[in-house]
C-alpha cells in the first residue's frame, strides 16, 4: 500500500482541505486560517496518520493494549505505573524509517523557507472526543524554541505520549472512551520572536457581552499569560466600532524572551518602566482586536486566540495569529448571526418598556 | 488649621457680581425673566447655563428665542405628551445668558400619567409619517404667511381709493396687526418644532438604554451611528453648493468666481457668460429655499443668512471649484455611509442573544424612524423660519430709521417686544397727529445706555449653573441635550477640569486620531480663515458651516455633545470630533500641533 505524502504530513499552507480526524484540532484551526489569509507562522502538521502508522506497525498497539487491558483505574499507582511505561514504549520504541524519513523531509522543507535555522515550536493537536475537554487546563502539550532536528523529534514523541498520562488514561475509563482508535496529531511551527504576546477572546467573558473583544497582553512569549504566571495589561474593546472600552495596566514582572547563548527560553524581569505602561501600541491594540474579529467571522463562532507580536517582523506584518479555537464558556448564549432582522417600522414598538425607561417603574402586565 | 467640611455649590445668582458698566442690566429684560426671588425658591434651584443654544448675551428683543423655544419644549412634556418623569424646563436670564432648571414630575404623579403617555405617544408613533407630512405643511404655511407681512412706511395722505371706499383705516393698523401676526407665526412654528422632537429624543433615549444594558460600555458614537440619517435635510443646502460648483466647471465658468465678495460682480460675470444663465437658473432655484440658512443658529437677530449674504454660499462654490479642479472628491460618500451604518446595526443585532433580538430590531426601528426629526427639523425652523422672522424684524426696524427713531435697523433689538408694540404706536401717533413722535427723542439715548450695558454684559462669560446641584441628576433630557452629567457637575465644581497631563478632555463625538494645526473660531465671520487641513476648534459650530468640514482634518468644539452639530456633521464627513471640552477655544490658540482623539475624547497641545 502506498499512500501519498499528505497522509502523514501537511504544511499549514498546503491548500489541502483540513480533516479534523487526520489533523487534531489545533492543526486543523491553523490550516484553515491559513487558508483564509490570516497571518499564521508557516509549519506542519504530522498527521493522526503517522502516529497511527507507528503505532501499528512497530508492534506498539498490541503493547498498549495489552497493558491497559488489566488496569483498575481506581487504583492511582497502578495508573501512573501503567502510563509510565507506555510513555516510555512511545518515546524510545524505533520509528519506522519510512515515517520518519518523511518528518525529517517536511522539517528540512520547513527550515529550507528561511536563511539560516529557525526555531520551532512543537504542540500537541488532540482530536478532542479522546482527551478532556480543550479548556481542559495541562492536557495539550507545548515545547517552544527547539532548535535542531533531533530535539523536534523527541518533542514530537512527546505530544504523543500525552495521550497516555494517567490523568487521560483516567478520564477515558470513566467516560466510557475506547482506547481503539485513539491518536494524536503534532504541529510543528516556526517559533515567533515574541516582543508581546498574549490571547484575545471575541467577548466579555466576566459578562457574556458578544459586542465586545477582551485581550489579555503581556511582555515575550504568550506562554506567561496563558499559564496564568504573569498579570497581562487587560484591554475590553468594542468589537463593532473598535474602541477601547476600558483597560488595565496588569504588572507584567516577567517575561519569557530567547536566550542566544543557551539557545532557549529565558524568564526575566521587566524593568519598572516597561511595567507601567500597556504592552501594545494603539494601532497593534485595534490589530490584534481587528484579528479577533477575523478569525470570529472565519469560524461562525466566538474565539479563544493566541498572537503575537514578531520583533523581527516590519510594522503592519508582525502580528501573528498562533492559533484559534472556539470560546466555549458561553457558547450557550450565543446569537444566531446574520438573519434577517425585521422591518424597522413603528408598528412592533414597546412603550410599555420606554415608560419602564423613562421612569425606572416596571409596567404592569 | 482646622478642616472645614461644606457642600460645594455653585454661586448663588445674587452673588456674582455685576460687570463694570452693566449696572441696571436687569430692567432690559421682561420682570419675569429675571431672578428676584420672590417666591424664595431660585435662590435654592439648581440652574444651569444653556450655552449650547445661548451661547453669547441676549440683546431684549432676542429673549423671544429662548423664550418661546423653552417654554414650547416645556408644554409637549407636561401638557402634550403627559411624560411621566418629566415636565418642561424652568428658564431665567441672569447678567445677560439663559440659565435652565428641568421641573421633575413629583413621584406620586408619574403613574397617573402613565396611561394617557401611551395615549398620546401611541398615536404619534403609530402614525409617524402620517403626522409629520401634517407638520411640514403646518409649517410651510406659518412660513408662507410670515413672508407676506410687509412692513412698509406710513403714507403722507391716505390713497383717495380708501376715501372712495370709505375704508375709514390709516394703515397703521396694518403696521401693529403684522408686527402681532409676526411675533404670534413666530410662536406657532415654535410650538410645531416641539410636536415631534420630545418624542424623537425619548425614541433615542430608549433605544440607547436598551444598547447600554445589552452591550455594557458601547461608545455612545456607536448607538448615534445606528439611529442617525444619512441623507439628512440638513445637508441639503451644502449639498446644493457643491452641485452648484459641478456645474460650473461643466459650462466653464471657473473664472467667474475669482471675486465672489462681489456678489453683484460675480453673478454679472456668470450671466454675460456662455451658457451662464443656465448656472443663474441653478443658482436661483438652490435658493428657495435652501439659503434660509445661517451661520449662527436662529436664536440671535444678527445671525448672517446665506440669502442676504451671498458672498458666503458664493465663496463656499468657489472654494469648491478649486477643490474640485485640484481634483479632490466634494462629494460626501453617502453610499459608503450607509454601508457603514448598516454594518454597525448588524452587528451589534448579531451579538444580542436571540431572544432579544426583536426587542432589538423594535427599538431601534422606533429610534431610527423618529429620530431623523431631531436633526432635520432644524433647517426648517431654526434657519428657515427664523431667518424670515428676522428678515421682516429688519424690515420693521428700517421703518423706524425712517421716522427717525433709530439709525439702522438692528438698533431696535435694543428693545424687548413689548416696547416694540409701544414705539410703534408711538410712531403712528405721531404720524397721525401731525406732531413729532416722542422715540426720536427718546431712543436713541436709550439703546446707546442699552448697548453699554450690553457690551460689559457681554464682555464676561456665563457660570456653567447656579446655586446647589442635586446630589445626582437623573433627568434624561437634560443628559441627553446638555450633557449636564453628575459627573460633568463635579467637575465643574471642581474648578480645575484640566488634566494632570495637560490634555483637554470631552466627548468622544466622532473616532479617529489626527494630529495638525489648529484654527480658532470665536465668530461665525472668521470660517473663511479656516485653510486646508486645519484643525477646526470653536465654540460651537452651526450647520451652514458644512463646506468647510470638507477640508479640515478634525472639529473641537467647548460646547455640545453626541448629537450637537459638530458630532452629526463630522460622524458624516469621517472626521475625528471631541465635543464639550468647555475650554478648547479658550485655551488652544491658533496655528498650535494639536493631536485628537476623537475616540478616547481627548486633545492634547503638542507643540506652541
Amino acid at each position: 500500500m502506498t499512500l501519498d505524502r499528505s497522509t502523514y504530513i501537511q504544511f499549514f499552507d498546503g491548500g489541502v482541505e483540513p480533516q479534523h480526524g487526520l489533523l487534531g484540532g489545533k492543526c486543523a484551526s491553523l490550516v484553515s486560517l491559513t487558508a483564509a489569509g490570516m497571518p499564521v507562522p508557516p509549519g506542519f502538521a504530522v498527521t493522526t496518520a503517522l502516529y497511527d502508522g507507528f503505532v501499528d506497525q512497530s508492534g506498539l498497539a498490541a503493547t498498549i493494549t495489552m497493558l491497559l487491558a488489566s488496569l483498575d483505574v481506581d487504583d492511582v499507582a497502578c495508573v501512573d505505573v501503567v502510563s509510565l511505561r507506555i510513555r516510555d514504549e512511545i518515546c524510545s520504541r524505533p520509528v519506522p524509517s519510512h515515517l520518519r524519513a518523511i518528518t525529517i523531509a517536511a522539517y528540512e522543507e520547513l527550515q529550507s523557507r528561511f536563511d539560516h535555522e529557525v526555531p520551532v515550536a512543537v504542540r500537541s493537536s488532540a482530536t478532542a472526543e479522546d482527551l478532556p475537554d480543550a479548556s481542559f487546563a495541562g492536557q495539550q502539550d507545548t515545547y517552544l524554541w527547539l532548535i535542531g532536528l533531533d530535539a523536534v523529534l523527541e518533542k514530537i514523541r512527546q505530544c504523543w505520549a500525552s495521550l497516555y498520562t494517567s490523568r487521560a488514561i483516567t478520564y477515558r475509563a470513566k467516560n466510557g472512551i475506547p482506547d481503539e482508535g485513539l491518536s494524536m496529531a503534532v504541529a510543528v511551527q516556526k517559533m515567533v520572536n515574541a516582543r508581546a504576546a498574549g490571547v484575545a477572546i471575541t467577548m466579555n467573558p466576566a459578562t457574556g457581552d458578544r459586542s465586545k473583544i477582551t485581550i489579555d497582553a503581556s511582555y515575550g512569549v504568550g506562554e506567561m499569560v496563558v499559564s496564568g504566571q504573569v498579570t497581562p495589561d487587560n484591554i475590553v474593546l468594542d468589537k463593532v466600532m473598535l474602541s477601547v472600552v476600558s483597560e488595565t495596566i496588569g504588572d507584567k514582572h516577567a517575561e519569557l524572551v530567547p536566550d542566544l547563548e543557551s539557545k532557549s527560553l529565558v524568564e526575566r524581569e521587566v524593568d519598572p518602566e516597561r511595567r507601567q505602561r500597556r504592552c501594545l501600541s494603539d494601532a497593534e491594540l485595534l490589530l490584534v482586536a481587528a484579528m479577533a474579529k477575523r478569525a470570529e467571522k472565519h469560524f461562525l463562532c466566538p474565539q479563544d486566540i493566541e498572537w503575537a507580536v514578531d520583533a523581527d517582523l516590519p510594522d503592519g506584518d508582525n502580528l501573528l495569529l498562533l492559533q484559534s479555537r472556539p470560546e466555549t464558556v458561553h457558547s450557550s448564549k450565543q446569537a444566531v448571526p446574520g438573519s434577517a432582522p425585521s422591518s424597522s417600522s413603528t408598528s412592533n414598538f414597546n412603550l410599555s418598556s420606554i415608560i419602564c425607561a423613562l421612569t425606572g417603574v416596571q409596567p404592569k402586565l | 488649621m482646622t478642616l472645614e467640611v461644606k457642600t460645594k455649590s455653585f454661586p448663588k445668582p445674587s452673588e456674582l457680581a455685576v460687570p463694570a458698566g452693566a449696572e441696571g442690566w436687569e430692567k432690559l429684560y421682561p420682570y419675569n425673566l429675571v431672578f428676584q426671588n420672590l417666591s424664595g425658591a431660585e435662590d435654592e434651584k439648581f440652574w444651569f447655563c444653556d450655552s449650547q443654544h445661548w451661547p453669547t448675551v441676549f440683546k431684549p428683543f432676542e429673549t423671544i428665542g429662548g423664550e418661546f423655544a423653552v417654554k414650547c419644549l416645556g408644554q409637549y412634556n407636561t401638557r402634550h405628551l403627559m411624560i411621566p418623569p418629566a415636565n418642561g424646563i424652568e428658564f431665567k436670564i441672569h447678567l445677560g445668558y439663559l440659565y435652565m432648571s428641568p421641573v421633575p414630575v413629583p413621584e406620586a404623579e408619574i403613574p397617573n400619567r402613565v396611561p394617557e403617555f401611551e395615549r398620546r405617544a401611541g398615536h404619534y408613533f403609530q402614525n409617524w409619517d402620517s403626522m409629520l407630512e401634517g407638520w411640514r405643511t403646518k409649517v410651510h404655511g406659518t412660513i408662507d404667511e410670515m413672508e407676506s407681512l410687509t412692513f412698509e412706511p406710513l403714507p403722507d395722505m391716505v390713497p383717495f381709493e380708501d376715501i372712495v371706499s370709505g375704508k375709514a383705516k390709516d394703515g397703521s393698523e396694518v403696521l401693529m396687526e403684522n408686527f402681532d401676526r409676526l411675533i404670534q407665526l413666530c410662536y406657532q412654528n415654535w410650538q410645531y418644532h416641539f410636536e415631534f422632537l420630545n418624542l424623537g429624543y425619548i425614541a433615542y433615549l430608549d433605544f440607547f438604554g436598551f444598547c447600554k444594558e445589552m452591550f455594557p460600555g458601547v461608545p455612545d458614537q456607536a448607538i448615534a451611528k445606528m439611529v442617525q440619517g444619512v441623507d439628512m435635510e440638513l445637508f441639503r443646502p451644502d449639498d446644493e453648493l457643491k452641485k452648484l460648483a459641478v456645474l460650473a466647471i461643466e459650462l466653464g465658468l471657473q473664472s467667474s468666481f475669482e471675486n465672489t465678495d462681489d456678489v453683484a460682480g460675480t453673478l454679472e460675470r456668470v450671466r454675460a457668460a456662455k451658457d451662464g444663465a443656465r448656472w443663474a437658473e441653478a443658482y436661483a432655484a438652490a435658493q428657495d429655499p435652501w439659503f434660509n440658512f445661517t451661520v449662527g443658529n436662529g436664536f440671535y437677530g444678527h445671525d448672517k443668512y446665506w440669502n442676504e449674504h451671498q458672498e458666503i454660499p458664493l465663496g463656499y462654490i468657489k472654494d469648491y471649484i478649486r477643490r474640485l479642479e485640484d481634483g479632490h472628491d466634494i462629494m460626501r460618500p453617502v453610499a459608503a455611509l450607509i454601508a457603514e451604518r448598516d454594518r454597525i446595526i448588524a452587528e451589534y443585532r448579531d451579538h444580542v442573544d436571540v431572544e432579544h433580538q426583536a426587542i432589538f430590531d423594535a427599538k431601534h426601528g422606533l429610534a431610527a424612524t423618529a429620530y431623523p426629526y431631531v436633526e432635520n427639523h432644524n433647517f426648517y425652523i431654526e434657519h428657515w423660519t427664523m431667518g424670515v422672522f428676522w428678515r421682516k424684524v429688519r424690515q420693521l426696524g428700517a421703518v423706524f430709521v425712517d421716522a427717525g427713531f433709530w439709525s439702522a435697523p438692528e438698533d431696535m433689538l435694543y428693545l424687548n417686544r413689548g416696547e416694540v408694540r409701544d414705539a410703534i404706536f408711538d410712531l403712528v401717533t405721531g404720524w397721525a397727529v401731525g406732531s413729532e413722535a416722542t422715540g426720536p427723542h427718546y431712543w436713541p439715548t436709550e439703546i446707546e445706555r442699552r448697548r453699554g450695558i450690553f457690551d460689559a454684559l457681554a464682555a464676561q462669560r456665563p457660570q456653567p449653573a447656579l446655586n446647589t446641584p442635586p446630589a445626582r441628576i437623573t433627568e434624561p433630557f437634560t443628559m441627553m441635550l446638555y450633557g449636564i452629567t453628575t459627573e460633568q457637575v463635579q467637575q465643574w465644581l471642581s474648578g480645575d477640569d484640566a488634566k494632570s497631563d495637560g490634555s483637554i478632555t470631552g466627548m468622544a463625538a466622532s473616532p479617529g486620531v489626527v494630529e495638525g494645526r489648529a484654527r480658532v473660531v470665536t465668530h461665525a465671520d472668521q470660517i473663511g480663515e479656516v485653510q486646508e487641513g486645519e484643525i477646526l476648534v470653536a465654540s460651537i459650530t452651526a450647520p451652514s458651516w458644512g463646506p468647510i468640514f470638507g477640508k479640515i482634518k478634525a472639529t473641537v468644539t467647548d460646547i455640545g455633545g453626541m448629537m450637537s452639530h459638530a458630532a452629526i456633521v463630522c460622524r458624516e464627513y469621517g472626521l475625528p470630533a471631541v465635543t464639550g471640552t468647555g475650554r478648547a477655544s479658550t485655551t488652544i490658540q491658533t496655528g498650535q500641533l494639536i493631536r485628537v482623539d476623537g475616540t478616547s475624547g481627548r486633545v492634547e497641545i503638542l507643540e506652541g
